[in-house]
């Protein structure tokens, strides 16, 4: 069952309706539930290999839906350290959970900085009003 | 601008929330709340789709036999009234300018149920080669149309069973409707036609005995896991019937445009044919992807039933047969799929 709509406060933001959630020199990556919405129900996680570089602003990945390919871009730099493999197994979950079982990589942050960048949750939510 | 048309059923659409998205010139409902529960209910249950968007042309008068036995592709010398057949409008190249289903009203009339796009086209092509005593009309916006589709479509609907390829007129909850015994995903249903101004009333009935509304999404897969060609995707001008697959419904000795080019193809064999496949390493086709060693995805999902990728390509003759194994570049990745048994999915016989 798809959850309902919510953009967590702890979150950063990037434009393409992906999040960040940084721990300490570490960040975990996902889509928000308007990407997850827009798509409609996951079938397949594309990810990136553990140990692969991500760049900020790039493609790290792929999701789809029956009818949609979407790219998976990274808010942050770095370098994969874990995968969310329940995701590659049941896509659907992304649906189900996007803040929580639902996320996509870890990575280790090489440029910490860029966390400045981002988008907090009133700064995303005024995005999506204005789309 | 281009502004979108609207069927008479777009407001039961938006209010049932329908994500509504351009086809063809149409504002169209492509689901409701999912592509896969939408196409389970209609493999399991039964599902409803508005295809108002469709177009209907009628040809009629002493010399409308002979007219669509020059312009259509199948031997219509075997419709007689109250049937229904599947055929093709084919270019002088053998190429398919359009697939349709045309129904026998009486003697001398014939309703052709064509693709929306292609309805122009259509009209045009047969109204060009018009004999004396034949009048071809567009009687497109005179009628809607829903599909009620799946196992239990007639049971929800109080319906009979009945021969498939057949029509008859009857009464559904006060209203007239043609009720076609053909369908676009494999399963048990029909097709009802009714006037523009009963759309509303009929959908209501429709979704008051049970059935799941489903949008375009649904009939998508639905259609390509039983490997019928949409057209505009699968089969067109630029590819001739006998390479597409659709040489069965060409009846080469009633000398129908295109006939004789076909006849050549076929004895020669063709250099690539339209096949079925599905993945053997995880991945999901999509139209335009390029086979490995020649050929190109031509339609791609994920199969809701088997939970696979699937799809219709062309691939070289030689590869063609099931069984064969292909390569599919998916956005740069080589991915191994196997050339199977048309149809994908097959409905488990009871």
């Amino acid at each position: 069952v798809a959850a309902a709509e919510s953009y967590p406060e702890e979150l950063l933001y990037h434009a393409e309706h992906d999040w960040a959630r940084i721990e300490g020199d570490e960040a975990v990556l996902g889509i928000t539930w308007y990407a997850a919405d827009a798509l409609g129900e996951l079938v397949h996680y594309e990810p990136p290999d553990e140990g692969a570089t991500v760049s900020k602003d790039q493609s790290y990945g792929e999701v789809e839906s029956v009818k949609a390919v979407s790219d998976l871009i990274s808010p942050l730099s770095g370098e994969v350290v874990e995968v969310n493999q329940k995701v590659v197994d049941a896509p659907e979950t992304v649906n189900e959970d996007p803040y929580g079982e639902g996320w996509l990589i870890r990575i280790r942050l090489s440029n910490p900085s860029e966390r400045d960048g981002l988008l907090d949750v009133a700064a995303y939510r005024s995005l999506l009003e204005a789309q | 601008v281009q502004t979108l048309r609207r069927t008479p059923l777009y407001e039961k659409h938006v209010a049932a929330g329908a994500r509504m998205v351009p086809f063809a010139g149409w504002e169209m409902p492509v689901q409701y709340t999912g592509v896969i529960p939408e196409h389970k209910a209609v493999r399991t249950d039964a599902g409803v789709f508005d295809v108002s968007h469709m177009g209907e042309l009628e040809v009629e008068g002493p010399t409308a036999h002979e007219l669509l036995q020059q312009r259509l592709s199948n031997d219509i010398a075997k419709v007689t009234p109250g049937e229904a057949q599947y055929t093709l409008i084919t270019n002088e190249d053998g190429g398919v300018i359009d697939d349709l289903i045309v129904y026998r009203l009486d003697e001398h009339r014939y309703l052709l149920v064509v693709n929306a796009s292609n309805r122009e086209t259509d009209f045009d092509w047969l109204k060009e080669h018009e004999l004396r005593g034949s009048d071809v009309r567009d009687v497109s916006d005179e009628y809607a149309l829903l599909a009620v589709q799946g196992p239990r479509a007639l049971e929800r609907l109080g319906l009979p069973k009945a021969r498939a390829f057949t029509w008859e007129m009857t009464s559904l909850d006060g209203i007239e409707v043609m009720v076609y015994r053909t369908g676009y995903t494999g399963e048990e249903g029909v097709e009802l036609a009714c006037m523009e101004e009963d759309a509303p009333a009929l959908w209501d009935f429709v979704v008051g005995r049970g059935v799941t509304p489903c949008g375009l999404g649904a009939r998508d897969t639905l259609r390509l896991e039983v490997c019928y060609p949409l057209h505009g995707n699968d089969i067109g001008p630029q590819w001739d019937a006998i390479s597409s697959g659709l040489g069965w419904v060409c009846a080469l000795d009633t000398g129908f445009t295109g006939a004789e080019r076909l006849r050549e193809i076929k004895e020669r064999g063709p250099e690539r044919r339209l096949v079925a496949f599905r993945m053997i390493e995880k991945a999901i086709p999509r139209q335009g992807m390029a086979i490995e060693r020649g050929g190109e995805v031509t339609s791609g999902s994920l199969s809701p039933m088997l939970d696979v990728g699937i799809g219709l390509a062309y691939v070289p003759a030689g590869e063609s047969a099931p069984g064969s194994e292909v390569v599919v570049d998916v956005r740069g990745k080589p991915r191994r799929a196997e050339v199977v048994k048309k149809p994908i999915y097959k409905r488990e016989e009871t």
